[in-house]
């Protein structure tokens, strides 16, 4: 019996209607087709503001935060960045409402050396509105710019190491963090993957600290990354993490939220088509036709323009280790649908953002992270597709970056690509130079670009899924030559890209649709 | 190796060409040598108006001509001054980062300007940068003409000396990376295979743009360097 999340299509069934990049586009999947929906939003806690101070009351395996403090200490706040969630969550997101407690808890112990410093570890600087909407006006306008700024992963003089690993790696931090007598790290877990000692030991350390997992070997060797039972790149992240825990003193506060990502009003986009009432059919045609006249930058504005009502559903606190036990498995009650069996034929609709494009267009290199990286890794146990199967995108991969926080992704795409697509080859021979680019370097501190080994890392991110996959054919492509720099085949749709997964022969397969966003992972067993 | 060139005003300080110039002209030893001068200056204003739109070297002859009767000694005295007091000052805030990033990178630097070279090695050397290519003036019997010696270092002949320059240092022009505020610099930018426009006026910005350059705002106070100030 299969989960309510999972429906098996019939020859009576209605097309499917997916995400193509801003676009709504209607596929038609074969008969037996078994499309994964998103589970139903977990229901929020009913009183926020009191989970907070619990779980700050009451920590794991901690003292209480209260216990901690002593007048005229130094305590500096991290806090997790813009890439989470997605979209941007309504105000107040619940960074705001953690750090407004616990703000009002060091000023009634007297601490007043308080910075607050997101942690953007090598993405791009938030800007000053982006920051003003994750903390709130009261605490923006009471510790902006000095006491409320961007870590700087390139500055140098404010930087220190802090230890090493048994493997010799070197960790770098921020010096205002590493000198603090306390560290409060305040986090949004979105996906699995996120929180947990990855929190500090990436958000506010450096490129050269970050390579020592930040790499091809890594991501080939998690199984998956969204599992961090079975992720590598958990597991030498923790490496890292334990080094800054031993080192410093750090108070972790984690939180998740659900599957809210649309207003109830727009509910229809994650349900089953078979399913839908006249009304929600009339919206969802209307949808699709709106998004299909109006010209691209406006589609895009219009989904920029919606502030997810995520619901938050957990709040923990305390030592690192068991708080991020506690949000995975709150993370996998929202997400994880169970499935049987692999597939040979996965399709997954590639929507508009990702966490590295928030405010920006999502560039061809983004896109291919989506496919191969971040919807492939949306397993548990076992990979939904089966070794050597067939990925099939929606998207148009449209040549084309944001100027402003993608500049070295265009580098990346039109230098490097054409040259090799081999991980190993690009990060032996050009990551490092790369990475020490000036321009980027200075487009990274002082512009809002990302840093320029982000791109490599991008690419390594879909490592696993590269090394699976059989074939990636991408379905409404605008171009041809995009894709095939990137390895994959093109189609115009999806009865013609199914046939080029069977190889012209006329076998049965067993296919799977992700029906994402929101966000669903496979159970497969 | 590597290079980067650097353009000079408007790219790493907010002066042009003129404010230097201006106090040059308004230090010459006595007030009414001053006087003259500047007054000499002025009369030229609108025709350096125009050639600052349709010629970049003739602009510079027609400046660099306020100049003429101004001592050697004169020059060299006041260069560490303009550097002093107009230069430096108007240093932009990630100016020295960015050289220094450069210099982390193994790259020669090289400032490459229209401004007088007396004072720009000032700079030069505040920066840690290795090499200048600036404009001479003309000297006889130790006092200036007010002519520019030649190749008067603007436009296209900018780009003309970054290549020889490269070529000579032996740099892979493809390796190199140039970077100029100005549109009057494209030719410079177009020889380089890593051109960037740094605090790009509007029409550099648009080309920046279509042609997927970099794009680098050294005047930006983000909130690292307004820490660093306070």
């Amino acid at each position: 019996m299969d989960h309510p999340s999972v429906v098996t299509l019939d020859k009576d069934s209605a097309p499917r209607t997916v995400f193509s990049g801003d676009r709504l586009v209607d596929i038609d999947l074969p008969a037996g087709t078994r499309v994964i929906y998103p589970k139903p939003a977990l229901k929020p806690l009913p009183d926020v503001d009191a989970a907070i101070r619990y779980a700050i009351n009451h920590p794991e395996g901690s003292a209480p935060l209260y216990a901690k403090l002593r007048p005229g200490m130094k305590v500096t706040i991290a806090i997790d960045d813009i890439s989470l969630p997605l979209p941007p969550m309504k105000r107040p997101d619940v960074r705001e409402r953690v750090l407004t407690i616990v703000l009002a808890l060091l000023a009634d112990h007297g601490v007043d050396d308080v910075h607050l410093i997101v942690a953007t570890g090598l993405h791009r600087r938030m800007k000053p509105h982006e920051i003003r909407h994750m903390v709130g006006d009261k605490i923006y306008d009471a510790y902006a710019p000095h006491r409320l700024y961007n870590h700087d992963a390139e500055d140098k003089q404010n930087l220190v190491v802090i230890g090493e690993t048994e493997s010799g790696e070197v960790i770098e931090l921020n010096r205002r963090a590493a000198e603090s007598d306390l560290l409060i790290y305040c986090n949004l877990n979105f996906v699995p993957m996120n929180g947990g000692y990855k929190s500090v030991a990436v958000g506010l350390t450096s490129y050269r600290s970050m390579r020592y997992h930040h790499n091809p070997q890594t991501i080939r060797a998690s199984d998956s990354y969204m599992d961090p039972r079975k992720s590598r790149l958990a597991h030498d992240i923790a490496r890292s993490g334990k080094v800054v825990h031993e080192a410093l003193d750090i108070f972790n506060i984690e939180t998740t939220v659900n599957n809210q990502m649309f207003d109830p009003s727009l509910s229809f986009l994650c349900k089953n088509e078979d399913e839908l009432s006249s009304r929600e059919k009339a919206l969802l045609r209307a949808t699709v036709a709106a998004t299909a006249r109006l010209p691209q930058p406006l589609r895009h504005t219009v989904f920029d323009k919606f502030p997810a009502p995520y619901g938050v559903t957990g709040v923990w606190a305390g030592e690192v280790g068991a708080v991020h036990e506690k949000v995975i498995e709150r993370s996998f009650e929202q997400y994880m649908v169970p499935f049987d069996g692999q597939v040979d034929v996965l399709v997954c609709p590639i929507p508009f953002i990702s966490p590295y494009n928030v405010h920006a267009f999502l560039n061809p290199l983004l896109v291919s992270v989506m496919a191969q990286g971040y919807l492939f890794n949306m397993y548990r146990n076992k990979p939904l597709l089966k070794q050597g199967g067939t990925l099939i995108i929606t998207h148009p991969m449209t040549d084309k970056f944001d100027h402003e926080q993608h500049a070295p992704y265009i580098d990346f795409v039109h230098r490097i690509l054409p040259e090799t697509r081999d991980a190993m080859r690009m990060m032996h021979h050009y990551e490092e130079k790369f990475a020490s680019d000036p321009a980027f370097i200075q487009m990274f501190r002082s512009g809002y670009a990302y840093h320029p080994s982000h791109p490599f890392f991008m690419w390594y991110w879909g490592e696993n899924g590269r090394q699976h996959a059989g074939k990636v054919i991408v379905v409404g492509a605008d171009n041809e030559y995009i894709p095939k720099l990137f390895g994959y085949e093109t189609a115009p749709n999806m009865d013609e890209a199914l046939y080029q997964a069977r190889g012209g022969q006329t076998k049965s397969q067993e296919i799977a649709c992700l029906h994402v966003p929101p966000i669903v992972m496979a159970d497969v067993r | 190796m590597a290079a980067s060139y650097f353009d000079v005003d408007g790219t790493l300080v907010s002066t042009n060409l003129v404010q230097p110039t201006l106090y040059y002209l308004a230090n010459l030893g006595t007030p009414l040598k001053s006087l003259k001068s500047l007054g000499g200056a002025f009369l030229k204003a609108p025709a350096m108006a125009l050639a600052e739109v349709r010629d970049r070297r003739l602009f510079n002859e027609l400046l660099y001509s306020a100049y003429a009767g101004v001592s050697e000694d004169r020059l060299e005295v006041l260069s560490r001054e303009v550097y002093e007091n107009v230069l430096r000052p108007a240093l932009y805030p990630f100016a020295q980062d960015l050289v220094h990033q450069a210099k982390r990178a193994g790259h020669e630097v090289v400032l490459l300007s229209g401004a007088l070279e007396v004072v720009v090695r000032h700079l030069a050397q505040a920066l840690g940068a290795d090499h200048v290519i600036a404009n001479r003036l003309e000297l006889k019997d130790r006092v200036a003409t007010g002519k520019i010696l030649r190749p008067v270092v603007a436009g296209p002949t900018k780009a003309r000396l970054l290549a020889e320059h490269a070529r000579t240092g032996g740099h892979d022009l493809a390796e190199c990376y140039a970077y100029s505020d100005s549109y009057s610099d494209v030719p410079m930018l177009s020889v380089v295979g890593h051109p960037a426009a740094v605090n790009p006026d509007k029409k550099l910005a648009l080309l920046a743009e279509a042609y997927s350059w970099p794009t680098l705002q050294l005047s930006a106070a983000t909130e690292a360097r307004s820490r660093a100030v306070f």
